[in-house]
């Protein structure tokens, strides 16, 4: 069976710095696929391979079996790739509705000439992509915020916010990178109900880049371990937890012994 | 006055009501002598300073790019135009209209080169190719013969206020438009974030390509009116000096406003007419009044705040914060 997302054999050069070497990964969709790893270990990178906003230097990757590997990246999140950033990325002088609705606004078909001379096909489309932000925002309970700029939210309203952003893509995979970093132990602990409801209530397959073995290894269906820029181990969380190379990456060598 | 201020604000018939009487108004002024020729000239002037100013705010203002070039594109339109109505159509009923189309259409042609150049670089990279792209305009004029070379050319005077209204109020409708909308919107989140634009799956090149083409087109609109208006332009009219005080107006006025754009562009213009017997003098006071205006107010007069007035109805939830 083919998987929806394929990283086939790539490898990324920075200058001499080799961040990924034949990485390989498939992604089923509907699953939750977590990516863990050292710090340093290129699972960014990886996300940003995916996403197009590098291009890898060798190798393939296909989604839904078509090469997406050199499209832009405006492209690749419109067939169907949502992500999210390690360090969030809202636009903050925006308003909350408006981060979602330039989210949406890849939905609307009004042309250039339509908007300059604002005729009424516009007006329609920009209310329903008004009321269809704010439906979204509904749920991740932010529709009371919605006025109120995207920079002064609190943090994990923040973090709600880019993933509902994300999701007015509809996307069919969604990447997190890092979704718990700053939260603490209560707050990551709700995050894994909330994902939960995520990927089943907008019908997403879920790649999470985390630190937080708790959530990765309750979370996943499968896990993949990276360790300088390669693919050291694929599997279930219980084959994860035993393997000993994942041990050894996470524990340091035992040559010391 | 607060709540009075605050309901003149939100009432949607005051701004067309007052440009039906600055209509009536510019009309009224070509058959009665309302006003005197020098009056005239600077009203006309301010008209044409709107539009750069707003035009030049689409790029550097709303998309966060540093364009040094406007005066290029103003170049571009005043030339295309003063051929029009020199050399193809003397005399006809819409040398006027048509020769400033034609200047509009001329600059956006070649802003829309100069958004294919945004596509790989931005910030100060972009800002020297759009010096080089105004460079290039003067010295390619200064060589062609057919325009009069560095000699210039001699367009008849017509340009009047009417048509000058007409022009800023289209420029003014059409990039408020533009704002908001989509493609708008794509514009701003150039200037927050590109990737993070990138990620909601905005069409990057698209963006880029309207602001530029819209820009020039309206700052090649702003060239021919000027063209029709002094009865001479040569090479030299269009430097980096036009460029720069462009730029003091965008910044004077306030970065992503349209309103701003208005404020920067009348208090520039009356400005260096009030200064006038300061003779060279004045060029101490403006720049001197940019550096405290940068001090104390880096974002101009109105940055990034709009006057309730240009919203659109369907925007309307969105009061900017006091």
């Amino acid at each position: 069976m083919s998987a929806l997302l394929e990283i086939d054999e790539v490898t990324k050069h920075f200058g001499g710095l080799c961040a990924i070497s034949n990485c390989n990964v498939r992604i089923q969709a509907g699953s939750t696929h977590g990516i863990i790893g050292p710090n340093g270990a290129g699972k960014s990178t990886l996300f940003n391979l995916i996403t197009g906003i590098y291009k890898p230097t060798r190798g393939d990757i296909r989604f839904r079996g078509e090469s997406i590997s050199g499209l832009r990246p405006g492209r690749i999140a419109l067939k169907g790739i949502g992500r999210t950033f390690q360090s969030i990325r809202l636009l903050k002088t925006r308003t909350v509705l408006d981060n979602v609705r330039i989210a949406y606004d890849s939905q609307l078909h009004y042309s250039p000439l339509e908007a300059m001379l604002r005729l009424p096909r516009l007006g329609r489309d920009e209310e329903k992509s008004i009321e269809a932000s704010l439906a979204l925002l509904h749920p991740f309970g932010l529709a009371d915020q919605a006025h109120d700029l995207a920079g002064d939210l609190p943090y994990g309203s923040q973090r709600k916010l880019e993933i509902a952003r994300a999701l007015a893509l509809k996307p069919d995979i969604l990447l997190l990178d890092e979704p718990a970093a700053g939260m603490n132990t209560g707050e990551t602990a709700d995050l894994v109900g909330f994902l939960r409801w995520v990927k089943d209530h907008f019908q997403v397959t879920l790649v999470l880049i985390e630190h937080h073995m708790h959530l990765v290894m309750s979370l996943c269906d499968r896990i993949t371990v990276l360790d300088f820029g390669q693919t050291i181990a694929e599997g279930t969380p219980e084959e994860i937890r035993t393997n000993p190379r994942v041990i050894d990456a996470y524990l340091g060598g035992t040559e010391e012994e | 006055m607060r709540h009075f201020l605050d309901s003149v604000a939100r009432c949607r018939w005051a701004l067309p009501a007052l440009i039906a009487v600055g209509f009536a108004f510019v009309v009224a002024c070509e058959y009665f002598p309302l006003l005197n020729d020098y009056s005239k000239i600077v009203l006309i002037t301010v008209g044409i300073n709107i539009i750069l100013c707003s035009s030049l705010n689409l790029v550097n203002g709303y998309m966060g790019e540093f364009s040094v070039g406007h005066a290029g594109f103003m170049a571009l339109g005043a030339y295309a135009s003063a051929l029009m109505t020199i050399k193809w159509l003397p005399a006809s009923v819409f040398e006027l209209p048509l020769g400033v189309l034609f200047g509009g259409t001329i600059a956006a042609a070649i802003g829309f080169l100069l958004a294919l150049l945004s596509f790989k670089t931005r910030g100060d990279y972009l800002a020297i190719i759009t010096l080089a792209f105004l460079m290039i305009v003067k010295s390619a004029i200064e060589n062609i013969n057919y325009v009069g070379g560095p000699r210039g050319m001699t367009p008849p005077v017509l340009t009047n206020l009417p048509w000058t209204f007409f022009w800023v109020v289209v420029t003014l409708w059409v990039i408020r438009n533009l704002i908001y909308s989509k493609f708008g919107r794509a514009i701003t989140a150039i200037r927050e974030d590109e990737i993070a634009a990138n990620a909601m799956g905005v069409r990057i090149r698209e963006a880029k390509i309207l602001a530029f083409v819209t820009s020039s087109f309206f700052g090649g609109v702003a060239g021919a009116l000027y063209a029709q208006v002094n009865f001479f332009i040569d090479p030299k009219s269009f430097d980096i000096v036009k460029s720069t005080e462009i730029l003091v107006m965008v910044y004077l006025g306030g970065i992503a406003s349209l309103g701003g754009s208005i404020i920067g562009a009348v208090i520039f213009t009356v400005l260096l007419q009030v200064l006038q017997p300061l003779g060279t003098w004045r060029m101490v006071i403006l720049p001197l009044i940019l550096v405290l205006l940068m001090l104390f107010r880096p974002r101009g007069i109105m940055g990034m705040r709009e006057l309730t007035w240009f919203l659109p109805a369907g925007e309307l939830f969105k009061r900017p914060k006091p």
